[in-house]
């Protein structure tokens, strides 16, 4: 348990500081082996490495000694800083996802990172690092029973599993997606290339350890991947290493997109995304931020993919209807694909020639609609219609559509949009 | 084109922006665009190649001419509709615009004026939502007219503010 401090106040665990500090140790040791190994005084270098790691150790625990958080009401409040005092204050209303990180050293202590998501937070996500794993899970029901305005005692409700994806099917997408094409395309280049003059070997090392990196990134993020539905919101769970439990109360997605690479669509397989509402820029640095849609399945059948998405959004998706003819000679890719439609509940636009993209959005959410016409649709009589939401980076784009069509259906979801928002 | 209120009519409850944004435009081409021009005619004048000065001369004058065209076209093109539940915005002449912004969701509304648009005692009205892509904003509005419209929408945005 976190020690007590006064008036409600809570430190972080104890042993924050042995794992903040932990991750110099490695880079450290790293530098004075590969010193030592170069030679030169080894008293001196072993002098360095100890200063080094004393002012780590030093840093992580003058870090821990002055950060504490409570939550009082319906906020959370963080204090940190010893020279410039920083004092955050998280309307739980606003929040949108909680995760809570594992990193393998924290796995081994049985420490977890508390992240919270908001809505318009300039400053990246706010986070506890580290928390005794027991607490974190209790702190983040009682941070979601608030945020859904229930009482703050209110227990982590039962769940239910969804979806579950197992560890061959992953690395068969993997392998069949653009990276693992790329990387056996490589691989051909590599061996033909070495086979005709060996020393070349040096050049492909760069962008093979490049690849592997990035591989080894999304089968960690995403390996023995689940979703569980429980009445305080989706929980999505993976890692192979470092884990993560994330968790998206209702009726904070934005926009859903499923989308189906080329290859993938032989297999029948598509991957589920959800954009959750948030500023763009996100921390430098932060290897997860960059992710800027989460993954509600990262790979599955039309099916199972249908299934999810109607957990998210609980009715049926509505029909959609091609632009005209014409809309080829603007989008003569595109068009194979192309397709928009919406209901009194969400609109839904397909479009992609190599990747199929199908994006959902409730019309609920919708910011603004925006119709655009450039020189070419008004020669051909066509218009796009946006619809723009507090997501990242998915909004409905109704694209090449009749100009007098596109006239109607603003009107209809000018409406239709306002009489979502007061439901 | 149809013209009907959404795609740009001459429908009734549209307002244009000031007239005087036309003379501020002609203002900003000569003040920011044509002293180089002007410049390297009169070098070339001096250094005595005047049949060249001739042709920058003229093509700039009609480079000159042809953009202050384009921009008053640009100018013709905007327009606002404060309706019960939104505000329009259109603009555009080349690529036409309409954005539909329900006062709902606007989270705030900013007044801004350049050192141009202020000497001619005009400004421009930006509204922001949570959405990034919302590029609501109207430029080229009398400062009067640019504080009402903010106040308005203030007050229409507080009263009708719908969550995320």
């Amino acid at each position: 348990m976190s020690p007590p401090a006064t008036d409600g106040w809570v430190r972080l665990h104890p042993l924050s500081p042995v794992l903040r500090g932990g991750r110099l140790v490695i880079p450290a040791v790293l530098v004075t082996a590969q010193a030592t190994a170069r030679g030169g005084s080894t008293g001196v270098r072993l002098a360095v490495f100890t200063a080094l790691v004393t002012f780590g150790a030093v840093a992580a625990i003058v870090s821990w000694l002055v950060t504490r958080w409570r939550v009082d009401g319906g906020t959370l409040r963080i204090e940190t800083g010893l020279v410039r005092r920083d004092s955050r204050q998280i309307p739980l209303s606003r929040l949108q996802a909680v995760d809570i990180v594992r990193p393998l050293l924290g796995r081994v202590l049985g420490l977890s990172e508390l992240r919270l998501r908001l809505a318009g937070s300039h400053h990246g996500d706010a986070r506890l690092a580290y928390l005794a794993e027991g607490s974190a899970e209790i702190l983040r029901a009682r941070l979601l029973a608030l945020a859904h305005g229930l009482a703050e005692e209110t227990p982590a409700p039962a769940e239910l599993p969804l979806f579950h994806l197992p560890a061959p099917r992953l690395l068969a997408s993997t392998a069949l997606s653009a990276l693992g094409l790329t990387g056996a395309a490589l691989v051909v280049v590599a061996v033909t290339v070495v086979t005709i003059s060996p020393p070349a070997a040096g050049a492909f090392l760069a962008p093979v350890v490049g690849l592997w990196v990035t591989a080894w990134r999304r089968l960690n993020s995403e390996f023995d991947f689940a979703v569980a539905e429980a009445p305080d919101g989706l929980r999505l769970r993976a890692g192979l290493l470092e884990t993560r439990a994330e968790t998206i109360p209702y009726g904070r997605v934005q926009a859903v997109r499923i989308s189906e690479p080329l290859v993938w669509r032989a297999a029948g397989w598509c991957r589920v995304e959800v954009d959750v509402a948030g500023q763009g820029q996100v921390r430098r640095g932060d290897q997860e931020g960059r992710r800027v849609t989460r993954a509600l399945m990262p790979v599955g059948s039309r099916d199972q993919a249908l299934g999810l998405v109607s957990r998210v959004m609980p009715w049926p998706l509505p029909a959609s209807t091609r632009p005209p003819r014409r809309a080829r000679l603007k989008s003569p890719l595109r068009y194979h694909f192309l397709a928009a439609g919406f209901d009194g509940r969400a609109a839904i636009t397909q479009s992609g020639r190599v990747c199929r993209a199908t994006d959902v959005v409730p019309l609920a959410k919708v910011q603004s609609i925006r119709w655009v016409q450039g020189p070419l649709q008004r020669r051909l009589r066509l218009a796009t219609l946006h619809l723009d939401t507090a997501g990242r980076n998915v909004h409905a784009v109704l694209r090449d559509r009749d100009a007098a069509e596109a006239d109607w259906m603003m009107r209809q979801l000018t409406d239709l949009c306002r009489a979502a928002r007061r439901r | 084109m149809t013209t009907d209120a959404l795609s740009g009519g001459t429908e009734d409850g549209w307002r244009r922006i000031s007239t005087r944004v036309p003379r501020l435009r002609l203002v900003q081409l000569l003040v920011l665009a044509v002293p180089p021009f002007a410049a390297l005619a009169l070098g070339l004048g001096v250094a005595g190649a005047l049949p060249a000065a001739l042709v920058v001369a003229v093509l700039t004058a009609g480079l000159a001419g042809m953009t202050y065209r384009f921009l008053l076209a640009r100018y013709r093109a905007w327009g606002y509709h404060e309706r019960e539940d939104d505000l329009l915005v259109r603009r555009g002449c080349l690529i036409r615009r309409v954005s539909v912004v329900p006062y709902g969701r606007m989270q705030f509304v900013d007044v801004v004026a350049g050192p141009f648009e202020r000497s001619f005692g005009l400004a421009t009205v930006r509204l922001h939502t949570a959405a990034a892509a919302t590029d609501a904003r109207i430029p080229g509005l009398d400062q009067a007219e640019a504080t009402r419209l903010r106040d308005r929408l203030a007050a229409l945005g507080e009263a009708r503010a719908a969550g995320l």
